[in-house]
């Protein structure tokens, strides 16, 4: 792994570029992440062993179908996001925006997806606190519970990756992202990737548990 | 900008060079040197705070009933006695002001892997512990339930929880941050030759509680979100009645919390083993063992937090599996132990303050560990569970231990960060009451909880009463100690001498540099050829 | 700068026809494990699960990610966090009480 270079800039100082830190600091803040939706994993688990027929149960009311068309966005999400990175490897700049760009577009087609998933279950009551859902059993009650603390805390996840991809095609089309130094689309793209990750464990345990 | 003038630039402390003017020149700054200053300042600012939260505590104990308060007030200022000690002093403690000061330093860089990212940890330690102090006087008013916030108590009453919990996962990310630069800082930025084995093992313990920091600490940031869901939403995952296991929340709680602890000691551990060599005028014993132990500490640590709810109705397989950690745990902490005081066997000791403080760690840290492995035993544990038996236990290890082995850091590295010297018999005398009225404090907590007196008590038994005016008694010399200490060092900063650039005769890389540092730390970069402790005899200057 | 040079100075540069064949498994992995789970019994769309899905992921963290490509100290570090949530999981479920 190169070893850090430093040059200096107009204010004497030496700037400090390190290819290899800067990926080794992006992968330890997406262990915390990891671990944060790794609590919420445990909560899961803990209460699936306790309730089984609940969370079949309350499963089934759930679209498997939208499920597995989100994760279908993501994985292609992902796609486009790694291609990106090939493309300004190689030095084709517009095709890295476009990629940049799909990448953005479907994941705003994921959150399209979940926001009516949402609005379905809120209209018919199966929410934290909702009428419907406080006329069901303890154990349906928390598989809700947990599903709209978890795809919620994911949906905010999306959000700030397309922030972030947002500003990196910025960043792009303004050149500081280039050939020779495009490491904060690297580190963007880790990020989008663990998102995706996050929605692979997501899928099989609220969609596909029925 | 020609040769000199750059030269000029490099040789001015940071304290007076800078980007700007001022206080912005401050908290702008993304130099580690100013970053640890801050955190330094602010972090003793809020151990006064706590401190006094905690004397105005001792003062409702020194008669039965109502002294000074009445009983909710008493159980906010548990809380945020709690709150305060734990994440606005210790948790960040050493490695957010001397971890940041000297890291780059002691491993010959310029600062550390990501500068900016260092000043955002701070900017998330004010905005959390305003967010905080903000809690107290907003909502129903500052939280009762104790700094575990334990459920279901926590989702159910109408003090200002949320807010609180709010407060603690801000500065989640500052601990975590702090944590993440660290770890990428050893693996980056050692200097030319400075294998990880010559590495100053201060570092070895910023690495071991980085990691740490990074994967423990999550763990109570979603922790403490979801008690926020559930005050305001109802989501269900702590609350019985909707299914919810209120044990499941302390399990998530204590999977922090109990690491939390390893990072509060790792880092003062750290410092004591730069310290002892110094002033033993020997090499440090053992430098793999100190340096491995740490990190089995970080490991095994983060292996044993249900020795906090063996009375919670926990299995008994999970009760025996933990206990057994626990006691485990112990090892590598008598490891250490075991190497300070081999350390100093056949030196040249000299008793300046910095050891005085040192080795009064290592006294107080044996009594608070093996009360600790006291505590691992299943059967004494019904006994002195929710005690003051606990409250002396974790107070010293975590002041005692932590607390002591920051004012010694402080003695140590005080003339390297400022430039000035502090009147060393004054840290001496105040050492005395200190170290007395800490004795007295704790360790009659220590009687009073094998006793039976339980903690978080606004009242307490006529059988109890002797102890606890005993205890009250300890604290005031113990504050007194505390004050004349810190008062000593803001007397320094105006009026202290100049201070050498080696005034204790110690040989790891800050000695090498002026006191206080240029802004890039080395003019040149050194390249190491040696381990960190190579005492030969050393004339001090 | 020619593919040699950036490969020295920035690691491995991944193929395009890589990242597309890894996706195309991923999709059909995901259709196996919808299938397993809508059509057959309870105990072996559990396994499927176990199974399929860390696949899934790890196809994720090594090749999008990556991961394949990096040095020792970085697959060191994946692991040991991957490692300390499992670790974390395990020690929790020996408290039967929670079940």
């Amino acid at each position: 792994m190169s070893s850090p270079v430093a040059h200096v800039d107009a204010h004497e100082h030496a700037v400090h570029r390190d290819y290899g830190g800067a990926k080794i600091g992006m992968w330890l803040f997406l262990f915390t992440e990891i671990i944060l939706f790794g609590g919420l994993f445990i909560l899961y688990s803990a209460y699936r062993s306790k309730y089984p027929h609940e969370f079949h149960d309350a499963g089934s009311e759930l679209n498997w179908v939208m499920g597995v068309i989100n994760t279908v966005v993501l994985l292609t999400s992902s796609l486009s996001m790694a291609l990106s990175i090939t493309a300004v490897q190689k030095g084709n700049r517009r095709l890295s925006m476009l990629l940049l760009a799909v990448t953005v577009t479907l994941g705003a087609v994921f959150l399209t997806v979940k926001y009516f998933e949402w609005m379905v279950k809120i209209h018919h009551g199966l929410y934290p606190n909702g009428p419907e859902l406080l006329k069901r059993p303890p154990g349906e009650m928390l598989f809700f519970g947990l599903y709209f603390t978890m795809t919620g805390l994911h949906g905010l996840h999306v959000i700030a990756g397309m922030v972030v991809l947002s500003i990196m095609l910025v960043l792009l089309a303004r050149g500081r992202i280039r050939q020779d130094d495009y490491i904060k689309l690297e580190n963007a793209g880790l990020y989008w990737h663990l998102v995706d990750v996050i929605w692979i464990f997501l899928l099989p345990l609220f969609y596909l548990a029925a | 900008m020609s040769m000199a003038a750059i030269a000029t630039h490099a040789e001015r402390s940071f304290l007076e060079a800078g980007d700007r003017k001022g206080l912005l020149g401050w908290i702008l700054s993304t130099d580690h040197k100013r970053i640890a200053i801050l955190y330094l300042f602010s972090m003793l600012s809020f151990f006064l705070v706590g401190m006094t939260i905690g004397v105005l505590m001792r003062l409702e104990q020194l008669t039965m009933g109502p002294t000074i308060m009445q009983p909710q007030m008493y159980n906010a200022m548990f809380t945020l006695h709690g709150v305060i000690m734990i994440f606005l002093f210790v948790i960040p403690g050493l490695p957010a002001s001397f971890g940041n000061f000297f890291l780059p330093i002691l491993i010959g860089a310029k600062d550390v892997a990501f500068p900016r990212l260092n000043l955002l940890s701070w900017y998330f330690f004010i905005i959390g512990a305003v967010l905080a102090v903000t809690s107290l006087f907003t909502g129903g008013g500052p939280p009762d339930t104790g700094w575990t916030f334990y459920a279901p108590y926590s989702i159910r009453t109408g003090t200002n929880v949320s807010l609180a919990v709010f407060a603690a996962f801000v500065l989640g990310f500052s601990s975590i941050l702090t944590g993440l630069n660290f770890v990428t800082t050893i693996h980056r930025l050692r200097a030319p030759g400075m294998t990880l084995h010559r590495m100053p093992l201060f570092a070895w313990s910023l690495y071991a509680t980085g990691w740490v920091q990074i994967l423990a600490t999550p763990i109570i940031a979603i922790t403490l979100m979801l008690v926020l869901l559930e005050r305001v939403f109802g989501i269900g995952v702590f609350d019985p009645a909707k299914g919810g296991d209120p044990v499941l929340y302390q399990h998530l709680f204590w999977i922090y919390s109990h690491p939390a602890v390893y990072i509060m000691i790792l880092p003062a551990m750290g410092a004591i083993t730069e310290i002892i060599p110094t002033f033993a005028h020997r090499t440090i014993f053992g430098y793999r063992f100190i340096a491995y132990s740490s990190v089995a500490i970080a490991a095994l640590g983060s292996l044993v937090w249900a020795h906090h709810m063996f009375t919670s109705g926990i299995s008994d397989m999970a009760s025996l599996v933990f206990s057994l950690l626990t006691f485990l745990v112990a090892i590598p902490s008598a490891i250490k132990v075991f190497n300070w005081v081999s350390t100093l066997y056949k030196g040249s000791i000299d008793l300046q303050p910095p050891m005085l403080y040192a080795l009064s760690f290592i006294f107080l840290f044996c009594i608070g560990g093996l009360t600790g492995v006291m505590q691992g035993a299943l059967a004494v544990n019904v006994h002195v569970h929710d005690t003051y038996f606990i409250v002396g236990h974790f107070h010293y290890v975590m002041f005692g231990g932590t607390g002591f082995g920051f004012f010694a850091a402080l003695l140590y590295w005080f003339p390297k960060m400022f430039g000035k010297m502090y009147n060393r018999r004054v840290a001496t005398v105040a050492w005395f009451p200190l170290f007395i009225g800490f004795n007295v404090l704790y360790f009659t907590m220590l009687v009073l909880g094998w006793e039976g007196m339980p903690r978080r008590y606004y009242d307490h038994l006529p059988q109890y009463h002797t102890l606890h005016v005993v205890a009250t008694v300890g604290s005031w010399f113990l504050v007194s100690g505390i004050l004349i200490l810190l008062g000593n060092f803001v007397v320094a900063l105006f009026r202290g001498e100049k201070a050498e650039m080696n005034p204790w005769g110690g040989i790891t890389l800050e000695w090498t540099i002026p006191s206080p540092p240029p802004v890039e730390n080395f003019e040149e970069v050194p390249t190491i050829t040696q381990s960190p402790y190579h005492f030969n005899p050393v004339v001090r200057r | 700068m020619n593919q040699l040079a950036i490969e020295e100075e920035h690691g491995h540069v991944v193929p395009y026809a890589t990242f597309v064949t890894v996706w195309a498994i991923l999709l059909v992995l995901t259709m196996i494990l919808t299938l397993v789970s809508k059509v057959f019994h309870e105990a072996l769309s559990v396994w499927a699960m176990l199974i399929i899905t860390p696949l899934k992921a790890g196809l994720v963290f090594y090749y999008f990610m990556h991961l394949k490509f990096e040095g020792p100290l970085l697959k060191a570090m994946v692991f040991v966090a991957l490692s300390t949530l499992v670790v974390f999981i395990g020690m929790l479920f020996l408290d039967s009480s929670i079940q």
